[in-house]
């Protein structure tokens, strides 16, 4: 058995894990990280908008400042966030986008003088001062009320990634890729690193350390519409919440965008609708404004894409192989607007649909996008319930978030949060000298490849992995998306146990050997099961409206019962998730008042309650 | 559209004992806007759970899904069957070692080269959290990240004769990572030192020009012309070494 020791075991490259193993590589400690594809392929490098940090250097950003930040984060989580890692999270984010522009980043940058932008289709004028010359600029994003988005033209994700990466190998971080953690070593009290599969031969191998940082990003794939790369399959989630001891925190919390073209769900931006894309049915008829007649299509993420949904139940959805879904019409912008300000979606509608979008329609539906749900941390990013786990970026739920998350935090989460957990994780490790239980080990080992063999010997049943994975995407779809009441969430439920029980009795068709995709999907698949049913079971609990989560049955954000977070636990041989909580956050910056958008009604909190743990800063 | 689509596809799994390298046909129905992506997802769910192939944005951004397609390296997942006629031949990329059918390993090669060409940035400053960043100008950001949009897809060095003829060439996107690191004045390396990397056969002067990575190049890099400014600018630093300078 191969078998490496190091320090810190960190599972996951993407730009969470990377900044996590940057701060303790610079302490002098030794860092492995390891990823199922190479680090810089991780889906960071998919994101285009760019990254929030009040800099406030170009001319919309005047007068930005980390409060203002700090309050967008806080109005956008629905008052579902922790305030004080929001609190953390506004004021480190500047130093972050500065740290990232002397390793390397190519920031964009102002340019004095006068220059023209659009908002609502109007035209307006601006004028960036000479003396912020070449300092970091900023871009226009939902929820925010400063430009101050920094980014590098319609690639933030990736050159973040590549300067990442590039610092990794300056430091001389062994980065493994083709690697996947299957299960986490522990004794109930402490975790001691991870069995992994080598996706090069299928050999497991083992990974020893003191401390182990989880940053496996979102798990889009569980819904069978997502934006998400096929790697966001919720893996270590699951091998976290596996433990018994771990919960995921607020796992009803998922995020849907309006518009993943059809079939492959890829996002176009909401950039097309705020330039006056218009949204169409299978009569090729407007209809966001008999539901929103005020705003229409400018509706927020999450109101479109409720209003898409109502509007296709009603059976005005257009019929298609890959299902059914609505239009999206730019063609009035006409080709100059299309081939600058919407280049991106320009060749993404050429390169996946063939479409011509001067000509043609888009066609879209509503789709997975973010997990704001994720493994439950402290504020110092370790994990509830075994001593040296941590985790960071999408996969955790460090809970800057709440119910709501704003474009662009998610990618300064990644670098922000992986730079404070990181040092907490030097603190941890300066402290700390661990010995490993050569019989959990083995037991751990013997236990995985046990499983494998079962696999592939067909011992355990004959159920197809990729059939049954789908029937629990859809079950999600149909029953946990963008809206939930209480029938379908039961139906759902019911489903998912069913699915959960066939999951135990996988398979597999082929042989299993070497880089064999189906032994990958077949091991992780129990674990998915065990997430939806927690999205599901939490859903259901939840009985109010905040940020992403839609109760029909119950449309009021209910502050006086519901100003909490849902931890969901999976005690070893149970078939159905625990479910406790804890409070939202520990004390008020701001007490719970109006997002400013969305409407809807709140039931307000016990007001003397909110008093109490108001601070002052 | 109601086409038949036949798939040939290369099958080796070097993990098997009894796996001998063959071609395999397979049969499929042409479905509305179907790519690669859909296409060999739906073979192995529906056909061959067996098969090995490397998908991961699914989006043409990451550079996972290059392959040969009918004779010419390209990101599968953003080739539609739509353009392709009823036969469809699928390979993996040469040059990079193979893990099995048409997955390669580009990780470790392109992890090799960043070592090789020390691909970061070069300075002697130190962050200072308290300052304002240092100042650039958007035009040399810009031109920056244009260098950068590299996703390391491996299909220049698929495409490459000088690559598949020796082992150790660093090929057009290694070429491409020394320029974005030239144009960027926080590198404080000199000509001289790059010279070291890159001025020798496996460098800039193994290069035949013969522009196939450009064409090939998915996401339309100039390497051309930064193939030329390595070139000429390797050329001088050769004569100024020559001579002593
Ligand atoms: C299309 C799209 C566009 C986006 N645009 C923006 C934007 O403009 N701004 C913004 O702020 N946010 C954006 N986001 C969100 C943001 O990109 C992500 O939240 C963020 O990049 C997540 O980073 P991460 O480091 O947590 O995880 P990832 O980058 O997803 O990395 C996860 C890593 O874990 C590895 N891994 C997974 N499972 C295992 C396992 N079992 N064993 C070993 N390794 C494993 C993977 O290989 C990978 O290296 C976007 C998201 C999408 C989908
Ligand atoms: S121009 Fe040079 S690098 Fe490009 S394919 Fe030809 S020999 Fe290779
Ligand atoms: S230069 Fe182009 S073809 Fe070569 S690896 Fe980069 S993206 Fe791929
Ligand atoms: S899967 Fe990412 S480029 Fe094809």
């Amino acid at each position: 058995m191969y078998t490496h020791t190091s320090d810190l075991l960190v599972i996951g490259a993407g730009l969470a894990g990377e900044r996590v193993a940057v701060e303790s590589a610079l302490a002098g400690f030794d860092v492995v990280c390891l990823s199922i594809v190479p680090a810089r392929r991780s889906h960071s490098s998919a994101a285009q908008g760019g990254m929030q940090a009040a800099i406030g250097n170009c001319a919309m950003g005047e007068g930005d400042n980390t409060d203002v930040h700090f309050m967008d984060t806080v109005k956008g989580s629905d008052w579902g966030c922790d305030q004080e890692v929001a609190r953390m999270f506004a004021d480190t984010a500047p130093i972050e986008m500065r740290r990232l522009a002397h390793w390397g980043v190519p920031w964009n940058r102002v340019v004095p003088g006068k220059s023209f932008y659009f908002k609502g289709g109007e035209k307006f004028e601006k004028f960036e001062k000479p003396e912020k010359e070449g300092l970091i600029t900023a871009r226009s994003f939902g929820g925010t009320a400063k430009w101050r988005t920094c980014y590098t033209s319609d690639g933030t994700g990736h050159a973040v990634m590549c300067t990442m990466d590039n610092k990794c190998a300056e430091l001389g971080i062994t980065v493994l890729d083709r690697k996947e953690a299957i299960s986490l070593i522990h004794d109930g009290e402490k975790c001691m690193g991870a069995v992994v599969r080598c996706l090069r031969t299928g050999k497991l191998e083992v990974y020893l350390a003191k401390a182990t940082a989880i940053c496996t990003g979102g798990y889009g794939r569980l819904y069978s519409a997502t934006t998400n790369a096929v790697i966001c399959d919720g893996a270590g989630n699951a091998i976290a919440q596996e433990t018994g001891v771990v919960p995921i925190g607020n796992p009803e919390s998922i995020q849907f965008h309006p518009t993943g073209i059809v079939p492959t769900d890829i996002l176009v931006t909401e950039g097309c609708r705020g330039d006056g894309g218009t949204l169409l049915d299978v009569n090729e008829e407007r209809f966001m404004h008999i539901y929103e007649p005020e705003k229409a299509e400018l509706a927020s993420r999450d109101v479109v894409a409720r209003r898409m949904t109502e509007h296709m139940r009603a059976g005005h959805g257009v019929k298609s192989a890959y299902g059914e879904h609505l239009w999206l019409d730019i063609r009035h912008l006409g080709d100059k607007h299309i081939s600058t300000k919407l280049r991106e979606v320009d060749e993404i509608c050429k390169n996946f649909l063939g479409v011509d979008a001067r000509t043609q329609l888009i066609p879209v539906r509503p789709t997975q996008h973010y997990t704001m749900s994720g493994i439950r941390t402290d504020k110092t990013g370790a994990a509830y319930g075994l001593k040296g786990l941590y985790s960071a970026g999408e996969s955790a739920c460090w809970d800057m978030h709440g119910f709501n998350r704003l474009g662009g935090n998610s990618l300064a989460e990644t670098v922000v949060a992986g730079g404070i957990i990181g040092k907490c994780i030097v603190e941890y490790l300066h402290g700390t000298e661990t010995t490993y239980s050569t019989a959990v080990i083995n037991a751990e080992v013997k236990r995985q490849q046990q499983r494998i063999d079962d696999l592939i010997a067909g011992r355990l049943g004959k159920e197809n992995v990729y059939k049954v994975r789908a029937e629990m995407q859809e079950a999600l779809m149909t029953g946990c998306f963008v809206f939930r009441n209480e029938k379908d969430l039961l139906t759902c439920i019911e489903t998912l146990q069913g699915i959960y029980e066939r999951s135990g009795r996988i398979g597999l068709v082929s042989n299993g050997l070497g880089a064999n995709h189906e032994v990958a999907a077949a091991l992780k698949l129990r674990g998915q099961v065990r997430l939806a049913l927690g999205i599901a079971a939490g859903a259901l609990a939840r009985k109010e409206s905040r940020g992403s989560h839609n109760r029909e049955d119950f449309p009021a954000r209910d502050d006086k019962n519901w100003l909490s977070r849902t931890l969901a636990y999976w005690p070893e041989n149970a078939d159905m998730p625990v479910l406790k909580y804890e409070d939202a956050t520990p004390h008020f910056e701001i007490p719970p008042g109006d997002r400013g958008y969305g409407g809807g009604t709140i039931i307000q909190a016990d007001p003397e309650t909110i008093a109490a743990k108001t601070i002052k800063r | 559209m109601g086409r038949t689509l036949k798939f040939d596809i290369f099958r080796y799994n070097p993990e098997e004992p009894a796996s001998q390298p063959r071609m395999q046909a397979f049969t499929l129905d042409e479905t509305e806007n179907m790519t690669l992506f859909i296409a060999l997802n739906r073979l192995r769910e529906e056909q061959d759970p067996g098969l090995i192939f490397d998908f991961c944005c699914r989006a043409g951004i990451c550079g996972s899904c290059g392959m040969v397609v009918n004779g010419r390296p390209r990101l599968a997942c953003q080739t539609k069957t739509k353009d392709l006629p009823e036969t469809i031949t699928l390979l993996p990329l040469p040059v990079f070692k193979l893990i099995g059918d048409l997955s390669v390993d580009t990780g470790v090669w392109f992890r090799e080269m960043y070592q090789k060409t020390e691909s970061w940035i070069h300075t002697t400053k130190e962050f200072d959290h308290t300052k304002e960043e240092e100042r650039m100008d958007n035009a040399v950001a810009e031109q920056i990240y244009e260098l950068e949009r590299c996703v390391e897809c491996g299909c220049c060095i698929a495409a490459c004769g000088t690559a598949r003829m020796r082992d150790d060439f660093l090929g057009a996107a290694a070429l491409n990572r020394v320029a974005r690191f030239v144009v960027d004045p926080r590198d404080q390396r000199t000509d001289k030192e790059y010279f070291e990397i890159i001025g020798n056969d496996y460098g800039i002067f193994g290069c035949m020009g013969l522009l196939a990575c450009e064409d090939i190049c998915p996401k339309n890099l100039p390497l051309q012309n930064q193939l030329g400014f390595l070139r000429r600018k390797m050329g001088i630093t050769a004569i100024k070494q020559f001579l002593g300078k």
